[in-house]
């Protein structure tokens, strides 16, 4: 990997509501190359929308970051100003969302929008930002952009909508792109054309991508390496072949043998996960899959196992993978076979 | 784990079903536009069987389950239970079917009324169908939640007190308590998390084996449809277009929409992402207040072909039991 874009450390963000603190993010640190795609999985309520919300700075009341650092480029985004961050915001980082109709703006054409973002951040006359955004609408696949520019959001489809999202996002050539389930409000067909444009998107103007999914055929599509989230804190990561070959983490095998597989002839019973997530107002003390988890010990209830390395780049937080924990037959078997081979 | 069916138990029969939604505009009402939201439908699920019905949003796999079910009145065509065809009976009559077709929503937390107990919710078609009262009435509601992996102790309590898997089970105890034969589920799971579809998957498959139920399954996820059904079926802008066996539709898929649709499924495998071929169709899905001529899918296709545009191609069988809608199939030949 080349040089880190983007170091994150013991991230922890906390919503104080009237029922008490949700820790939603409780320690989370990774690191981004410049050119890198990231892959966060999770469910909902794992983190995985707070993790990126923190990392722009865009945590509604009463949410807070509590403690860690966000170093992007080196320098910490947390204690800088709202001020500062619109800077940051749009043109170093960008991001888009899963619904593209809520975050556009109905009353504004799309190519208002797009202007919007590029006078904000670029010394451009109006008329260079407007010839901007038919390059960047054309950028993104948007028939016949001159004309398209001026039209509303409620003139374009979902797809479209969510390729002016992103023309948008892109406007400013941002290092950073972060993307919050960009696809889970479109059709297959529509999610592939989205992607399929992400994927060239990155080769062409090498941003970064952090893709946020529960969707795991989603992240194994267009990232390289995967971070698996769940009760606020990353469980496992590696590269999308350790995560989805030789998963180390019971969450991750269990994720994957709960998928029904296409490619398969007969007929298998799915194995699902029993039990539902943790309650982060009260987080477990211990592994917080331990209740959900078939091969937990006395000691995953009482600590949060650390990060075992288990080969060059791939960490899970699993007491299992302790040296002096008792071999677990079905353990070991699973964690070499992965979700989908064999 | 092959199901025994018998192809001659023919539960129900929908023949060239039609739903077109019509709004007046203007002075009066004097202008109308017609959305033909299911446009000549026709199929049969077996006894016991479980048709999978896929397509993307605005394709009317959900216009036609409620309409099976006549949430929607039929604009023309035959709905067939059991030999009887439930598309003109009255509403009064139409009352005795409901209790053997029965209906699963997609969205857990708007299909059940937060203001009853669970118990009233499971309760509710126990009375309107005068099935059962008092401490009778009260133990089927408790065997229901059994059944669906929750306690009879959540009788008394709300619906916002329970996470979407445990509602989408209440939904599912709703649907049992009037003992269908046959049950619609539209998008049961895709409000779901990934590890809480498969144990209501799971769930809705050994309901199946017990009480030998028929399902329509309806959904948008191509791989747990594939895994759920026994046949599928193929929609596109109120169309049928391909209709056969859940593998031979997965392995050799006839049409060319089918055939891209298959092919955008994001597989969860690093390895056949990089190798697989994928057919990305180009634009949207046309309105259908103004379908395309002859074909639907023209606009779309990239073998298309000047007769696709007049003449609207025939869905026939191309192989035992494999149907399909496309002039490739009869042109070539």
């Amino acid at each position: 990997m080349a040089d880190k874009l983007l170091e994150v450390k013991n991230l922890k963000t906390s919503f104080f509501t009237h029922v008490g603190e949700v820790q939603a993010v409780r320690g989370v640190s990774f690191d981004l190359g410049v050119g890198e795609a990231l892959g966060i999985v999770g469910e909902s309520g794992s983190g995985k929308s707070v993790t990126s919300m923190s990392l722009m700075k865009l945590l509604q009341y009463p949410g807070v970051i509590k403690e860690g650092q966000i170093l992007f480029e080196g320098t910490d985004v947390v204690p800088k100003t709202e001020k500062e961050m619109r800077k940051i915001r749009g043109n170093d980082i960008a991001m888009i969302f899963q619904d593209p109709m809520t975050s556009l703006n109905p009353v504004y054409t799309i190519g208002n929008q797009i202007i919007e973002a590029i006078l904000e951040h670029q010394n451009v006359t109006k008329q260079q930002a407007r010839q901007k955004a038919i390059k960047m609408l054309e950028l993104v696949g948007i028939p016949s952009p001159e004309s398209r520019i001026d039209n509303y959001p409620h003139e374009f489809s979902g797809g479209m909508r969510q390729r002016a999202m992103i023309a948008i996002a892109l406007s400013c050539e941002p290092k950073l792109l972060i993307a919050d389930e960009p696809t889970t409000a479109l059709d297959v067909t529509i999610q592939a054309q989205i992607l399929e444009l992400m994927r060239e998107l990155k080769e062409k103007i090498n941003t970064s991508i952090i893709l946020i999914t529960h969707d795991l055929g989603v992240v194994a599509d267009l990232c390289s390496r995967i971070i698996v989230m769940y009760g606020g804190l990353i469980m496992e990561e590696g590269t999308a072949e350790q995560v989805f070959y030789t998963p180390k983490h019971p969450y991750t095998m269990g994720l994957l043998k709960s998928i029904p597989k296409v490619n398969k002839k007969e007929k298998e019973r799915l194995i699902p996960i029993d039990g539902t997530p943790p309650d982060l107002v009260k987080p477990p003390t211990g592994c917080p899959f331990y209740a959900r988890c078939e091969y937990a010990m006395k000691i995953c209830k009482e600590q949060v196992p650390p990060y075992f390395g288990v080969a060059p780049g791939h960490r899970s937080m699993c007491w299992r993978l302790h040296e002096d924990a008792p071999a677990h037959e079905d353990f070991i078997k699973e964690s070499n076979r992965g979700g989908t081979h064999g | 784990m092959a199901k025994q069916l018998n192809p001659n138990d023919v539960l129900l029969e929908v023949k060239d079903l039609k739903k077109h939604f019509v709004s007046r505009h203007g002075l009066f009402g004097q202008h109308t536009t017609r959305v033909q939201a299911v446009d000549g439908v026709s199929f049969k699920i077996l006894r016991g069987e479980t048709l999978g019905l896929v397509g993307e949003s605005g394709c009317g796999k959900s216009t036609t389950g409620r309409t099976i079910i006549r949430l929607y009145d039929v604009t023309s065509g035959e709905v067939i239970f059991d030999g009887v065809d439930i598309s003109k009976v009255s509403q009064g009559e139409m009352r005795q079917y409901r209790k053997k077709i029965q209906m699963i929503f997609q969205d857990p937390y708007a299909s059940l009324n937060s203001r009853m107990t669970v118990g009233d919710i499971i309760g509710e078609p126990i009375d309107i169908h005068n099935i059962a009262k008092g401490e009778e009435r009260q133990k089927i509601i408790w065997n229901l939640l059994e059944r669906v992996g929750l306690s009879k102790e959540h009788a008394n309590r709300y619906p916002h007190e329970f996470s979407g898997g445990q509602r989408q089970r209440i939904g599912i105890a709703r649907a049992l308590a009037v003992n269908p034969d046959f049950i619609i589920c539209d998008e049961p799971i895709s409000a779901l998390d990934v590890s809480i579809q498969a144990q209501v998957v799971n769930m809705l498959e050994d309901l199946q084996k017990e009480l030998g139920l028929t399902y329509l399954f309806i959904a948008h996820d191509l791989s747990m449809v594939k895994h759920i059904s026994d046949r599928i079926g193929v929609m596109y802008l109120g169309k049928l277009v391909e209709l056969a066996n859940s593998d031979e539709l997965y392995d050799n898929p006839n049409h060319p929409y089918s055939q891209a649709l298959l092919s955008a499924i994001p597989i969860p495998d690093p390895d056949a992402t990089k190798h697989g071929q994928r057919i990305v169709l180009e634009g949207d899905v046309p309105s259908p207040i103004n379908p395309p001529s002859g074909c639907r899918f023209r606009t779309r296709c990239k073998y298309v072909m000047d007769v696709c545009k007049e003449v609207e191609p025939e869905f026939i069988e191309i192989s035992p039991n494999h149907f399909s809608a496309c002039h490739l199939n009869t042109v070539n030949k």
